[in-house]
């Protein structure tokens, strides 16, 4: 543990459990036309900017339409992986029945396959948040990002990885599912990963047609220029989804957990490492769809399923739980969490002052590909 | 077509729906839907509707049900319903004529909210619920209640073909007022000596062609040739159950055709029992109150699965029919063919599910 957390009796352990339980229940039962009238707007949105981005990008010999062809499509790609995607693959809108609309089926418009991120994502990191050894997405395998991750001279790189990742974050996201680090170790073998990579191809090979070949292709003389802006666009959606991402986890006083402490873990003990390993951003409401929401990244994570436009709505009742518990609530702005994540990769490039526990043990399954 | 497959590359991964239905929903590369174009309510409690499909409607044979899908407070919800109009009609619109059940979330909300230009969700007709190919004569259509649409659809197909042979058409109803569009099925008999009509009313004696819940005097009265006759029967448990028994006795069970719509009964919540029947694998277990998926194991099955807590949707899977509890909010839910996660939902009574 980073630092000593705050403990709860465990009668306050089941309160809270209670609590956070009752306020899901108030808001899911809650749902409604509103709710799908809003994904649906934001569709509308993501797919109108898309359409207009591609459009303008056929004027590509014209640099404000080029610029405005690449601001739009960047747009585009946000709103589709963060709000839409991401949002739509937690399982947030499957209350609705619609098949466009459901976790099992939506892809989203990045490299990475949406059954190796729902595996992931869904199950791994939101079961086992900031749990040591078990979460993959305390540094994704290729970062220290938490003082109980053992220090090696290859962490000397750390700010470098992290650079690299945010540009390439797309690919990342992609290659997560390998488990390349858990390969070198020994825990897992290339032959594990069958699965994963069929769709890794399957849709890397799908997405890089679509924006450097196909699209490039139709805009005929301006290949090149469109080429350009779509990569561009790419960046641009990695460079904010990667800024985003690492706001919601890796600030300073997000603490970590270790296997042992978490063993038959109550609701309750869930919600509070759930509260406990998040961080939010502050913002106005335009910053929190470009976002996906996951500014508000505790609410997020208390609950994964609940239409993600309800986490500002809840986010004042969540905030006066903690407090009610005397438990921190992790929020600042932009600049601030961006900082302090910066300030954490640079000071987690060399070792620690005081010795690590012993290192942490894997022992999560590989995704197997599973039987149709 | 090369051209359609650049186009589902170019908008990969959702495809060119996606973006079609945003202009117009009516515009699919794939999805089959239709556009209600008339409505028009014949009873108090029933609505008829005329919908019009897109291009990848294949039409259906007179008795066969199609799937409608409509968006409730912004839940997607789909009910079966046979076309009540001829198999040939000529503008190559379906009728739907539908009754609002008290407790019917979609049969009401399609009496109260269905109007012109309302765009709903259609699958491809289904059933074996028809008439054979070579049309045999004579013919007896026994229905009651809603159960008139298919055998209207089979009464209205026969006229159309111009059908020569007899034609029985006996309807159970509470009263007169019950029976939609029954001008037109009188409308249909005129002038065509082969087609007999009988209404029988539950509700209002002395009113109709026949009095009271079917009974052997009814068929010998209307269909005296029965025991000779292909019969097609559509309509509530009860009237099914008494049909089914007179032609058994007569033993000609096989000459009897029928299509069931009233839904299976449901069993208390709080009790276990019951049988789950795991559709994709073929075998069953008797239900003991825990998950489904923790059923579903001990049973020897292995779903996908991942947090067993009801946070990571791993282990959705579609159950076919029957009920089930949350056993985290215990609210219950009987919908057909609907998405529920294994690890937090618990059978109530028989429940069938595709693993």
């Amino acid at each position: 543990m980073a630092d000593t957390p705050v403990r709860l009796t465990p009668q306050q352990f089941e309160q809270l459990g209670k609590e956070l339980d009752e306020l899901r229940q108030r808001v899911m039962a809650d749902l409604g036309e509103q709710d799908r009238k809003y994904i649906y707007d934001i569709i509308k949105t993501q797919r109108g900017l898309e359409v207009a981005g591609r459009g303008l990008l056929f004027l590509g010999f014209f640099p404000p339409a080029w610029i405005a062809g690449v601001a739009a499509l960047s747009v585009s790609k946000i709103l589709d992986n963060m709000e839409i995607g991401h949002n739509v693959m937690h399982g947030q809108y499957d209350w609705m029945r619609d098949p466009a609309l459901n976790s099992k089926m939506f892809e989203w418009d990045t490299a990475a396959p949406a059954e190796n991120w729902r595996h992931s994502h869904n199950y791994i990191h939101h079961t086992y948040t900031n749990i040591l050894g078990k979460d993959r997405d305390i540094g994704y395998g290729i970062l220290r990002m938490d003082e109980d991750q053992e220090w090696r001279p290859y962490y000397l790189g750390n700010p470098v990885y992290a650079f690299l990742l945010m540009l390439l974050f797309e690919w990342g996201v992609w290659a997560h599912d390998l488990e390349i680090d858990r390969q070198l170790k020994g825990e897992t073998k290339w032959s594990d990963y069958k699965g994963v990579r069929k769709r890794m191809w399957h849709k890397g090979i799908k997405q890089a047609l679509k924006d450097y070949v196909l699209f490039p292709a139709l805009t005929g003389p301006m290949f090149v220029s469109t080429l350009v802006g779509n990569a561009t666009a790419n960046l641009i959606r990695n460079i904010w989804a990667f800024n985003i991402i690492f706001c919601g986890h890796f600030p300073t006083g997000v603490e970590s957990f270790t296997e042992e402490e978490t063993e038959n873990e109550t609701k309750g003990e869930w919600y509070h490492r759930q509260m406990l390993g998040s961080a939010n951003i502050t913002g106005g409401s335009l910053f929190h769809v470009m976002a996906g929401n996951l500014s508000h990244q505790i609410e997020h994570h208390l609950f994964p399923d609940m239409p993600a436009r309800r986490y500002p709505q809840i986010a004042p009742e969540v905030r006066a739980i903690c407090e009610k518990y005397g438990l921190p609530y992790n929020t600042g702005g932009l600049t601030k969490q961006l900082t302090s994540v910066a300030a954490k990769i640079f000071k987690l490039a060399l070792p620690s002052r005081k010795k690590p526990t012993t290192p942490p043990s894997s022992n999560v399954r590989p995704l197997k590909s599973v039987a149709a | 077509m090369p051209g359609l497959k650049l186009l589902e590359a170019l908008t990969t991964p959702h495809g060119l729906d996606r973006y079609l239905e945003l202009v117009n929903p009516m515009l699919t590369v794939r999805e089959l839907r239709a556009r209600v174009t008339d409505v028009h309510r014949s009873t108090s409690d029933t609505v008829t509707l005329t919908l019009r499909p897109t291009r990848q409607w294949r039409g259906f044979k007179a008795g066969q049900f199609v799937k409608v899908t409509v968006t409730i407070d912004g839940v997607r919800r789909t009910r079966c319903y046979s076309p009540s109009c001829s198999q040939y009609r000529a503008d190559g619109k379906i009728e739907l004529t539908i009754k609002a059940h008290p407790e019917g979330l979609v049969s009401q909300y399609l009496h109260r909210a269905a109007r012109p230009g309302l765009v709903i969700g259609l699958s491809p007709a289904d059933g074996t619920f028809s008439l054979p190919d070579t049309r045999s004569d004579p013919l007896v259509l026994i229905s009651g209640g809603s159960g008139i649409t298919p055998v209207l659809s089979m009464l209205r197909t026969l006229v159309d073909e111009g059908h020569a042979g007899e034609v029985v058409f006996l309807h159970y109803a509470y009263t007169e007022h019950d029976v939609p569009l029954k001008r037109e099925i009188e409308r249909l008999a005129e002038g065509r000596p082969n087609i007999r009509l009988a209404f029988a009313y539950t509700d209002a004696p002395g009113t109709g062609d026949l009095n009271g819940f079917f009974s052997v005097k009814h068929l010998r009265a209307v269909a005296p040739r029965f025991a000779e006759a292909q019969t097609y029967l559509c309509g509530p448990p009860g009237l099914m159950k008494s049909v089914r028994q007179r032609y058994k006795q007569a033993g000609v069970s096989e000459r009897l055709h029928t299509e069931d719509f009233a839904p299976a009964p449901v069993a208390a919540v709080g009790t276990a029992g019951g049988t789950i029947h795991f559709g994709r694998s073929g075998t069953s277990a008797t239900n003991t109150g825990a998950s489904l998926l923790e059923q579903a194991e001990a049973a020897g099955l292995t779903p996908e699965h991942g947090c067993r807590m009801g946070v990571c949707f791993s282990c959705t899977q579609i159950k076919k029919t029957g009920c089930v509890q949350n056993l985290l909010n215990g609210s219950t839910s009987s919908e057909e063919d609907e998405e529920i996660q294994l690890c937090i939902n618990t059978p109530v009574g028989d429940v069938t599910i595709e693993i």
